[in-house]
């Protein structure tokens, strides 16, 4: 058997001890009736067969083309220091830390990766990972009503589509509302929170309001008035909910810093593969206050009885296996390894490397930007924006499928995104990091120039 | 021996009416099946309560507990101290370690409730 | 433990100091952050650790070395299953192609990735005996919930919206019920029958038209195989219910029960339990969850289709209303899925099958030896897992559970799951897996003969393990009390950016 070390001789050995004659025996206790006969599935495949399959099935996955597509994933440089730590088979074959006399290795670095979050959203409480920066965002919703005993959550338009939707899939269990915050159609803040429809939605006595959520940069790469927002909503009573990007957190206002209660966001940016969506790192994070509300494991410092420091899982009297059907969340395992990986990503990096890599995006962004609009697409929206946007493209669609013949993945046609407003089926979102370079750009202006003026003639 | 003066719930609660302010905690026993109490939650002054309705948490770091009224009536004070020191609960648990004082409602009554020593019956069978 | 091991170092931030590390992009060019509105920005940069590659390589493998692994050494942990991580998987989770494919690529640039989770849901939903798999879960609760909303979506389509209750059996793992009550059911627990199994009367009882599913573990938490499983699907459906299985113990029964085929409605399985995908120190896993006839229409979105001219697709937007939604923002836990995948074409239909046989007769082996030394309470062949209990021994020796775990730690071994189920005075709930040796198996139950002894002869040797590990017993009063749960202060001056 594949990985198995058993010989006939140990199974005899092991029948022998037990008493009985054959491994059927241990099966009695299933009913005849429900009995299955094996498994109809392929035969086993030697590695050096699987090996080879793998790669030819890898191969058809086309990742050369010239990407600018983000959209809530984003390709990084990731130092290979980050992927040779993490096949250390003492992290990735770890159990989690409950025995945490003989995983002070793994603590220690969820200790560390809470404190690198703090750092980075302001906010001093930061759960040892959730799944992804959409389970985050609904459990923060979840937090907020929770907290406020309120059942009302409003959510901005500027949150990732996936975002909202995961939202409603948890509030289906809930018998909580999320409702849809408008964003301004236009002007100077075209696309950005719309804060006289907030402030009205706030208003209604009847229906108060528990958790307000804004993202920022927003779905559409736009930066928001999070600190207005977050006093609309605290003048309401609710919490404030922000949606962050990890990277963007170097260089932009910090959720503590606008006095948001609770953050969540994906830490994928952070040294993790785009892998087709997943496994990636639902950042959530919040007030000291609202530690008890918050869902997910905690790793806190201590000390043994020697008088070390050490650390350890904490306040798990929150968790499932302690609370069961009153625990907040029914969280257990986490993405544990993905924070492991942020964590020496970020110290890889060090605060300047992380400011450069926000900084070089923007900067790519920006040039971006330009050579678009010469091209004959300019930007939808006129706000400020970090290091994505979305730009005007007649028969977005259509051109982004043309574009791929021509080796460029020219972002992301939000008609597919968005499919339910009609002012965004002629855009593109596109975006720029630090591993975009001038020629990719000029590649894409080029050919998305050639499209429009075909497509005008 | 357990305070004879007390009432107690089959909840490990203890009450003591003085008039018609009941005040109200946990035992020594149920102090030690949780074991080292890190946090107390309790009920927001003013709150009305009914007798056996949970009405807080108590917990510990390996579990939790409601915590039931044992008469039904307002809350009136909590014990603030536990906040910062909810080990009061394992040092002192019928002294310092008090939680709420509960203003009787019309009729609320602890005549149901065990006497002393039907509750060390109660314990001794573990 | 090395000696190496043994050193606990410094944190990140006290190894931090000004000017050290980075240098792993360029600089960028000046004023890039001019056309953003300073109070958009950070007043200050954050305040991140500075350390060279070479210290954090030191840092991070000297705390590597501080752990237990599935690499160093044996994890008896029941309803686990810590079974060896093939490093084929970790391999081909790795290749450029996987690994660099963005989840909104249009689906013409995804094919390879496509068609390798068409064919995991496929294997899957054999293995399960369902009719189709969702693989969007990231994690066994998260498919419990997945599995759960499904129910409530079935039950509403069909105007039923008496259905309150989820019946749990009090065994159940912890997930169980706290998920009942995230998808807004109340939870009703279900003592146990006292041969461990689940008490069918008890469930006939509390079953109605209240009754929106029963979640069963089986092989239950016990690790004993439902013998009255047909009597009470029967009585679930009778009632108009749903039978939910919870797949946490799947290593059992491979290939020798369906659930699907025996009634389940639907299930969840755990792919770093039984298909091997590591543990990662508490995650990630994926929970993919398989469904029969009924909640077929209300599978999360989207899902992977296959074309008759044999190409891949995801759904797209509004092409199955009837989904109750996405659980997550992208379509899965990908590179875990690719683990799995590789796992299974590795071990082949016949490999699985001798992969629950070697786990259940490794186990059955275990018990044996076992029951001479501790309590074995149920002494009926055993699945994958048993349930012994140090009840006597503590009331001989005063010993308990935990003092008898920490010790195994003195003697190399991780301990297995204590106190769990509930159902179990002073439980330890043991499964070696198929992939132990004998020798590992037989040294495992020569400590715990050790031990036993100890707590006779030398009681605090116990009380006070473990002591050798790197740390000992820990204040977790304090941790609790007291809860630090960040670095507040870097050491040293920060140098400003260079701008």
């Amino acid at each position: 058997m594949a990985y198995g070390p058993h010989t006939a001789e140990d199974r005899a050995r092991m029948l022998g001890a037990i008493g009985v004659a054959t491994v059927d025996d241990l099966f009695a206790d299933i009913p005849t009736s429900l009995r299955a006969s094996g498994l109809d599935l392929p035969k086993p495949e030697p590695e050096s067969d699987l090996t080879a399959r793998l790669e030819a099935l890898a191969g058809r996955n086309r990742v050369d083309l010239v990407s600018f597509l983000g959209a809530g994933a984003y390709r990084h440089f990731t130092p290979p220091v980050v992927d040779q730590l993490l096949l250390r088979g003492e992290f990735y074959t770890a159990y989690t830390p409950y025995q945490p006399e003989i995983s002070q290795g793994t603590l220690q670095t969820i200790y560390e990766y809470q404190s690198l979050m703090a750092e980075l959203t302001g906010l001093d409480v930061v759960s040892a990972s959730h799944y992804d920066g959409a389970t985050a965002t609904a459990e923060a919703t979840l937090m907020s009503c929770r907290a406020t005993r309120r059942e009302r959550v409003l959510v901005s338009r500027g949150v990732h589509p996936h975002y909202r939707e995961t939202i409603c899939t948890y509030f289906g269990g809930a018998s909580l509302v999320a409702e849809e915050i408008p964003l301004v159609p236009e002007g100077p803040a075209a696309g950005t929170t719309d804060l006289a429809a907030l402030e009205r939605m706030l208003a209604d006595p009847e229906r108060p309001v528990g958790g307000v959520v804004a993202a920022n940069p927003s779905f559409f790469g736009l930066l928001e008035p999070m600190a207005e927002i977050g006093r609309l909503a605290h003048a309401a009573g609710a919490l404030f909910v922000s949606v962050v990007e990890p990277v963007s957190l170097a260089v932009l206002a910090t959720p503590g810093s606008y006095e948001a209660d609770i953050a969540a966001g994906d830490g994928q940016p952070l040294g993790i593969p785009l892998a087709y969506g997943g496994p990636y790192l639902g950042i959530l994070a919040c007030r000291e206050a609202l530690v008890r509300q918050i869902p997910g494991r905690l790793v806190g410092m201590t000390t043994d009885v020697d008088g070390k420091r050490a650390f350890v899982m904490t306040l798990r009297a929150r968790e499932q296996d302690i609370r069961r059907e009153k625990a907040a969340s029914n969280i257990c395992t986490n993405q544990a390894l993905c924070a492991l990986a942020a964590g020496i990503y970020l110290a890889a990096m060090g605060p300047h490397g992380l400011r450069d890599v926000a900084t070089l995006g923007a900067a790519r962004a920006a040039e971006l930007e330009s050579a678009l609009a010469a091209a004959g697409a300019p930007r939808l929206h006129p706000g400020p924006y970090l290091n994505e946007f979305a730009v005007r493209v007649p028969g977005a669609a259509a051109i982004h499928g043309r574009l791929l013949d021509h080796g460029i993945l020219a972002g992301l046609p939000l008609v597919r995104a968005v499919p339910d407003d009609p002012a965004l089926t002629d855009a593109l979102l596109v975006c720029a990091t630090e591993v975009t370079t001038s020629e990719e750009i000029a590649a894409f202006a080029a050919a998305l120039g050639a499209e429009l003026a075909g497509a005008a003639r | 021996m357990v305070p004879q003066d007390l009432r107690y719930t089959k909840d490990h609660e203890w009450v003591r009416v003085e008039g018609d302010m009941a005040t109200v905690g946990i035992t020594e026993y149920a102090a030690e099946q949780l074991g080292d109490i890190v946090f107390v939650e309790l009920p927001e002054l003013g709150r009305t309560v009914t007798q056996f309705a949970a009405v807080g948490v108590i917990e510990s770091v390996k579990a939790v507990s409601d915590l039931f009224a044992p008469v039904g009536g307002e809350v009136v004070e909590s014990n603030l101290e536990l906040s910062t020191s909810p080990e009061l609960l394992n040092s002192d648990p019928f002294g310092k370690g008090w939680m709420l004082r509960i203003r009787l409602a019309a009729g609320a009554t602890v005549d149901g409730l065990l006497d002393a020593a039907a509750y060390e019956a109660l314990t001794a069978e573990g | 433990m090395t000696a190496a091991g043994d050193r606990l170092g410094p944190t990140l931030f006290e190894r931090s100091r000004p000017g050290r590390g980075g240098g792993k992009v360029p600089h960028p060019p000046k004023d890039v952050l001019a056309r953003i509105p300073a109070g958009l920005l950070r007043t200050e940069g954050p305040r991140l650790p500075e350390v060279s590659e070479p210290e954090l390589t030191r840092h991070y493998v000297n705390l590597s070395q501080l752990n237990y692994a599935v690499d160093t050494g044996f994890y008896p942990l029941g309803s686990c299953t810590m079974k060896y991580n093939p490093k084929i998987d970790e391999w081909a989770a790795r290749l450029h192609g996987f690994a660099a494919l963005h989840p909104l690529a249009p689906d013409e640039l995804s094919q390879g990735t496509l068609q390798l989770l068409w064919e995991l849901e496929g294997a899957l939903a054999e293995i399960g005996g369902m009719k189709a798999v969702t693989l969007q879960p990231a994690a066994g609760a998260q498919g419990e919930l997945t599995g759960i909303l499904m129910v409530r979506a079935y039950h509403r389509s069909r105007g039923d919206t008496g259905r309150t209750e989820v019946l749990v059996p009090d065994s159940a793992h912890g997930t169980n019920p706290a998920t009942a009550s995230m998808a807004g059911f109340t939870t009703v627990n279900i003592p146990s029958a006292s041969d461990g199994g689940v008490d069918v009367d008890a469930f006939r009882a509390a079953l109605g038209p209240s009754t929106a599913a029963v979640m069963i573990t089986n092989p239950s938490t016990l690790g004993l195989f439902e013998s009255r499983l047909c009597e009470l699907l029967e009585a679930i459906h009778e009632a108009g219910a749903l039978a939910y299985m919870d797949g946490a113990n799947l290593n059992a029964i491979m290939g020798r029960f369906k659930p699907g085929e025996a009634g389940f409605d639907v299930m969840h399985i755990n792919v770093h339990k039984t298909f091997s995908t590591p543990h990662g120190g508490g995650g990630p896993g994926a929970g993919p969850v398989g469904v029969g006839e009924k909640l077929l229409p209300f599978l999360p979105s989207p899902r992977v289709l296959r074309e008759p001219d044999g190409r891949f697709r995801l759904e797209t937007v509004g092409e199955r209303p009837t989904s109750i939604g996405r659980v997550r923002a992208f379509v899965g836990n990908t590179g875990v899925l690719v683990r799995a995948y590789a796992y299974i074409r590795v071990h082949g239909g016949s490999g699985l099958c001798e992969v629950s046989e070697d786990a259940v007769l490794a186990a059955n082996y275990l018990k044996a030896r076992l029951s001479e030394i501790l309590d074995v309470p149920f002494s009926r062949p055993c699945m994958h897992e048993f349930v012994a209990s140090s009840a006597t021994l503590k009331a001989e020796t005063g010993i308990r559970t935990l003092d008898v775990a920490k010790r195994l730690i003195d003697y190399g071994f991780h301990p297995p799951t204590i106190y769990f189920p509930l159902t179990v005075e002073e439980a330890l709930l043991i499964e070696p897996t198929e992939t132990e040796p004998l020798e590992t198996l037989d040294a495992f139950v020569e400590a715990l003969r050790c031990i036993v002894a100890e707590a006779h002869s030398d009681p605090d040797l116990l009380h006070e393990a473990p002591h050798s590990s790197p740390v000992r017993r820990l204040d977790e009063t304090k941790a609790a009390r007291q809860p630090n749960l960040r670095w507040k202060a870097m050491t040293g001056v920060q140098t400003p950016c260079p701008d």
